[in-house]
Formats: structure tokens, C-alpha cells, sequence
């Protein structure tokens, strides 16, 4: 398995954020890239045994921007028919991957291959099997819902006679035909994204790239969002490919890689990861958090840290652990809340951070990228 | 890998039954090719044309700026200009196709600038990432471009009695021809210019900015003979001098003119006493287009 164990065994804390920037620092940065990259070629061979080859590979992938290395040596793979998340803060490099194996970015070192074919040799072969749809809205606001499927079709050479009937059938599936005479900028942000989607699917990819597909839509049209998309993998034989910063959004993954700081820090299906965290995590409120800091370290040998206001911390057996805590605690306790591990902690065994400490540094993304520091706090 | 395993077997039993299964319309893109070129670079132009239809607006406003030079300038300098002007001919109909040429130049640039804020709205990226050449999309701007501002041009051209040139349908026709060549042209300088700049403000500067002296270095608004040496020169650069003369030429041979009359208002583009042939005049300005719109492509090709 591709996924590398959580970062040490001793508890999460804010210390845990030198140990994970030590190992998946520079040192082990290059041997990865070169390794992988060297045995592309045989590994491509032995994944052509098997029947069916994987959607996506991907082997040392790197890609700087002048001096800021967005993305640092990455290597997965996504297997045809699964949908597949990259899960992180805004700025660790999603949308950079996304890129480049949708043609639009070239890497700068490392290789990747989009349903069989390679993002630079091949790039017109890769573009005419993926759908795309983007973070930002791609549509043509002046033209009909129609007018920009037509575009589209056009574009991708959809064979005329499946233009017409393909494009009801896209439409109908998110629930648009009744507005597709309408120009889009009569649309509501949810019906862009749905129009997106639909037009994502015309040409009938065998990949799909959802680039956070459901970011600043409310709630509802989120969930909705998802009907559609769960809808789509009922009905398409597709292989689908998202980002999202939203753990409740990567729940929906067969499997999810976490990528920080542009490096994957683990992979695998939702379920095994919330398992390999393998301890609750618990999050009290007190009079003097850096008591209760010092005091969890020096009686319990806990690394805790302040995250979302609170003093937290990893525990095995959390509901066993609370007597025992506040049995011999000296520091007053206000509240006190125990949680089963989720996809937060699971980001916050492997990066040292909940996701949201991590949104909170990034305002600048790329900055947050050269300054690794203030994701500490 | 429980879930996988299942993906596979749908995965095999709508390979087999696809049609039947889901009402699915199976749909293969096909190899890049030239047919598919083709109608990348209709729809591209297609589409500049249903947004030109939307935009009647536009059409109005881009018609205001050359209608001021036509007939308040053209009026108003028309007495200054009397003394050496021929019987029968007026300041109004020698700067006309100066004023058609103008407002051919302000559609096909701002066309140009809709690249501009598709980038800006991202509609640039749905046709970047499409598996055509970048090269049928720039075409297809290019030919979209060239054609609404040539509509524009045609829309001008209609008003030809308010300069008293004469409707004749040779001359309309030529006229028409040599706008699109302008029209094309511009739309390329203006394309070439979106693929480098990003900020739709700086691209509307950098083109105002070079729109005006194109203008009048064009002799648009007067004879190119007799000029001191600096300006003589510098209007054998502008490219829209190549333009302006052969349809000045063409308006005033429909004039019947004196032989006279007409070597003193359109005497020609020359160069160091050279007459430059229409044919290749318009060559020039047909080359520069075509080159413009080359630099255009190569740069859209670049990934980043």
C-alpha cells in the first residue's frame, strides 16, 4: 500500500509539525522523485497486465513556480472507475497537480499519464479523454446554457448526429434542460456549476477532473452537487478525480490521498485512515490553556495544542482517559468534548494541524507555501 | 479495494450493454484532425457573432467616434480646405476612407480584447484545454473578429452619401474587401497583444496608446505628399497608411475626377519616389496580419 503510516506514536501536537517537515523534508524529497521516475517505465509495463490499466498514474512529480515549489516529488495512482480525492488546505498544491495532468501546466520534473496517455508527449490525447471543471466558472455568461454546450461539443468534436441527443441527456441528468435556452448569467451560482458538470460530461471523458467542485456554494447546493456527482457514477462508466478542502466532501472518495505543503502525506480509502489514527481525540476548554499544556505533558506525557480555540489533544480510549484526567487535574476545566477520529484528525495526525489551522495561515497560499513556520502557531 | 472490485464488474456489463442499460449516447471524440480543426475554428467564430448580435449597443457607440471626424472635422475643416480642394470634390469625401478605416480599427481591437476578459472569466481556459491545435482557436478569433468589425465597417459604409461618395456597387464591393483585409489584420495585432497581456486595463492603455498615432500617421486626414521627411517616414511604417491609400484610391476613381485632380488627392503610396502598387500594398498588410496572427499562435501554444 502507498500509504505511509502516521508520523511517530507519540501523541499530535504542535511539536508534531517539526518531526513531519524533518521526514518529508529535502533529504527524503530527491531520492523519492528520482526513484520513482527511474521505475515508471517497468511499472507502467507490469499495470498493463492486469485488465483495466490505471486511470491516472503519476511518478515523482514535481513542479516549481520560480523559487516556490508547489508541488515536491509526488507518486500515486488512481484506479479506473474510482473516485479519487486529493484533500488539503488551499495552497498545498491541489490545483498545480490538477493542472498538469489536465495538459494545462507542464511539470516540471517527473511524469504522469491520464487515461493511458502522457500529460506532455500526448497532450491532445490526454485533453480528448478528461472533463475539466474548474474551481473558478469557465462558462460564457453572454451565451445560452445551450450555446455554451454546443461550444463545447464543437470544440471536442462530439460527432454531430450525438450532439443533439447527448446534450438533452447531459442536461437533463442536473436538472437544467428547462433553462437551457436562458443566457448564463440569469443562472445561480449552483446552476453554473451544475451547467459545468453537464458540460464536463458531454464529450463523454473517461476522466473526470472536479477541481473543488462544490467551493463557495451553500450548503444545500453542496449536497446537491453531490446527488449529482453520486448520480453520474451510476450512470457514466467514469473514473473521477477532485480536490476539496472540505473533509465532509472526501468522505464521498473510494479513496483520498492528503497532500500538504505539496508532498502526499498518506492514501488511502477514508475508512482505513480514520483507522489508522486509532485514537480519539479530545478537546477541553480551561481557565489557563498553557497550564493545562504544561500539566498534560508533565503528568500524562501529552503533546496538546490550541486548535480551533480549544486545548487539544489524541488520546487511545478517550472516554476512559477523562476520569482518569480529571481525577489528578489542576488547571480548572470549563468543557470537555470527546470525538471518534474523523477525517480532521486524520489530517491532523499526518500534518500536525486541523485543516482549518492550516486555511487560517494560507490567506496567501503560495506564501504559506515559503513560509512553513506559520502553520505552526 | 472492496469497492473497486465492484466499479470493474459495472464497468464490464456496460461495456457490453451500454446502449440498452442506461440510455446512454455513446459518444467517441475522434482524433485530432483537420475536419476537426475546422469546426473548432467555426465555432469560435460562430461564437463571436451571437455575442456580436447580443451587443447592439456596441454597434451604435463604435459608430460614434468616426461619425464626430466625418462630419464635424470633415465639415468643419472642409472651408479651410476648399482652396485645394478640385470643384465637385469634398474634404468629407477624401477623409472618408480614413473614417471607414477607424471604425473597423476600434471593433477589431476591442474584439481582440474579449480574449482579454475571457481570460479574466476563465472562458479562455475551457478553449485552451479543448483538444484542438491553439492555432483553429486563434484563427477562429481572428476570423470573428475580422468579421463584426467588418460588419461595423459595412454599417459605415451605408452612411457613404453623408461624405457624397457615390453607392456604386464596384466600389462598395472593393471597398468591403479591403476593410475585412484591415479588419483581419488589426484583429491579429489585437490578438497577438491579449496573448501576452492579461489586465484587461492594461490592454485597453497599451491599444489607445497606439490606436490614435496609427490614426494619424495613416493620411487618413490628409495628402501624403509634401510632407516633411520625419513624417513622410514615419507614415511608410504604419501599417494602416497600406490601407487607407488603396481605398482612397478606390473612392476617387469613382469619383470621375480629372487625371489631375486625382494624382494630386490619392497620388499613391511612395517609397523614395516609387509608386507602390495597390496589389502589393494590400499584400503587405495581408503579410503582416498572417504574421501577427503566427506570433499569436505560437504564444497561445505555450504551456505554462
Amino acid at each position: 500500500m502507498a500509504a505511509r503510516g502516521p508520523h511517530g506514536t507519540g501523541p499530535d501536537g504542535s511539536g508534531q509539525v517539526d518531526g513531519a517537515g524533518g521526514v518529508d523534508g529535502t533529504d527524503e524529497h530527491r531520492p523519492t522523485a528520482s526513484d520513482v521516475a527511474g521505475a515508471s517505465g517497468p511499472g507502467l509495463a507490469a499495470g498493463n497486465g492486469h485488465s483495466p490499466p490505471p486511470a491516472i498514474t503519476v511518478a515523482g512529480l514535481t513542479k516549481n513556480y520560480g523559487e516556490i515549489e508547489a508541488v515536491r516529488g509526488i507518486d500515486f495512482e488512481v484506479r479506473t472507475g474510482e473516485t479519487f480525492g486529493f484533500l488539503g488546505p488551499n495552497g498545498a498544491g491541489k490545483s498545480t497537480t490538477i493542472k498538469i495532468l489536465c495538459t494545462l501546466a507542464r511539470p516540471t520534473s517527473g511524469s504522469a499519464r491520464v487515461a493511458g496517455h502522457d500529460v506532455t508527449a500526448e497532450r491532445d490525447a490526454v485533453r480528448r479523454n478528461i472533463g475539466l471543471v474548474f474551481q473558478d466558472t469557465t462558462l460564457d455568461n453572454y451565451l445560452t446554457g445551450a450555446q455554451n454546450l454546443r461550444f463545447h461539443a464543437d470544440l471536442y468534436g462530439v460527432p454531430t448526429a450525438a450532439v443533439a441527443p447527448r446534450m438533452r441527456q447531459v442536461m437533463e441528468m442536473v436538472g437544467l434542460w428547462d433553462r437551457r435556452d436562458s443566457l448564463v448569467m440569469t443562472y445561480s451560482g449552483g446552476m453554473q456549476r451544475r451547467l459545468e458538470i453537464a458540460r464536463g460530461l458531454l464529450h463523454a471523458p473517461r476522466v473526470l477532473f472536479l477541481d473543488e467542485p462544490t467551493v463557495g456554494l451553500d450548503p444545500q447546493t453542496r449536497s446537491s452537487i453531490w446527488e449529482y456527482i453520486n448520480e453520474l457514477k451510476a450512470r457514466e462508466d467514469i473514473t473521477i478525480f477532485l480536490t476539496t478542502h472540505y473533509m465532509d466532501e472526501a468522505e464521498h472518495c473510494d479513496r483520498i490521498a492528503i497532500i500538504d505543503h505539496g508532498k502526499i502525506v498518506a492514501i488511502d480509502t477514508p475508512e482505513a485512515l480514520k483507522a489508522s489514527v486509532g485514537k480519539d481525540r479530545v478537546q477541553i476548554h480551561t481557565s489557563d490553556d498553557p497550564a493545562a499544556i504544561a500539566e498534560l505533558k508533565r503528568d500524562f506525557g501529552i503533546e496538546a495544542g490550541i486548535h480551533e480555540g480549544a486545548v487539544t489533544f489524541s488520546v487511545t480510549g478517550g472516554e476512559q482517559f477523562v476520569p482518569r484526567l480529571f481525577a489528578g487535574f489542576s488547571v480548572p476545566i470549563r468543557s470537555v468534548s470527546v470525538s471518534r477520529p474523523s477525517l480532521d484528525d486524520v489530517f491532523m495526525s499526518y500534518t500536525g494541524k486541523t485543516i482549518r489551522d492550516a486555511e487560517a495561515t494560507g490567506a496567501d497560499a503560495m506564501r504559506q507555501m515559503v513560509a512553513h513556520f506559520r502553520g505552526r502557531r | 479495494m472492496a469497492t473497486t472490485g465492484t466499479t470493474d464488474t459495472t464497468r464490464a456489463l456496460t461495456s457490453v450493454d451500454e446502449a440498452a442499460l442506461a440510455g446512454q449516447i455513446r459518444v467517441a471524440v475522434p482524433e485530432h484532425s483537420l475536419r476537426s480543426d475546422l469546426r473548432a475554428v467555426s465555432i469560435v467564430w460562430r461564437r463571436e457573432l451571437i455575442r456580436f448580435r447580443r451587443d447592439r449597443l456596441r454597434t451604435i457607440t463604435s459608430l460614434i467616434q468616426p461619425l464626430l471626424f466625418l462630419l464635424v472635422l470633415g465639415t468643419g475643416l472642409s472651408s479651410l480646405a476648399k482652396g485645394s480642394m478640385p470643384p465637385g470634390v469634398s474634404f468629407k469625401a477624401f477623409i472618408y476612407p480614413g473614417v471607414l478605416a477607424m471604425s473597423v480599427m476600434f471593433t477589431a481591437i476591442f474584439s481582440a480584447a474579449s480574449i482579454v476578459w475571457d481570460r479574466e472569466f476563465g472562458f479562455l481556459r475551457e478553449m485552451l484545454v479543448a483538444p484542438v491545435s491553439r492555432s483553429a482557436i486563434v484563427i477562429g478569433k481572428c476570423l470573428g473578429g475580422a468579421t463584426i468589425a467588418t460588419f461595423q465597417g459595412i454599417v459605415m459604409l451605408a452612411l457613404a452619401g453623408l461624405a457624397d461618395v457615390p453607392y456604386d456597387p464596384v466600389l462598395m464591393i472593393t471597398l468591403v474587401g479591403e476593410l475585412l483585409l484591415l479588419a483581419f489584420t488589426l484583429t491579429a495585432f489585437g490578438v497577438m497583444m491579449a496573448a501576452r497581456i492579461t489586465q484587461f486595463q492594461a490592454f485597453m492603455a497599451l491599444t489607445q496608446m497606439l490606436v490614435m498615432p496609427l490614426f494619424f500617421l495613416s493620411g487618413a486626414l490628409y495628402p501624403l505628399t509634401g510632407l516633411p521627411g520625419w513624417l513622410s517616414v514615419l507614415t511608410r511604417i504604419d501599417p494602416l497608411t497600406y490601407v487607407v491609400g488603396p481605398m482612397r484610391h478606390a473612392v476617387f476613381t469613382h469619383l470621375n475626377l480629372p487625371a489631375f485632380a486625382q494624382q494630386a488627392l490619392s497620388p499613391g503610396i511612395t517609397w523614395a519616389g516609387w509608386v507602390v502598387p495597390i496589389g502589393l500594398s494590400l499584400g503587405i498588410v495581408a503579410v503582416m496580419g498572417l504574421i501577427m496572427m503566427g506570433v499569436a499562435i505560437v504564444t497561445f501554444s505555450r504551456p505554462e
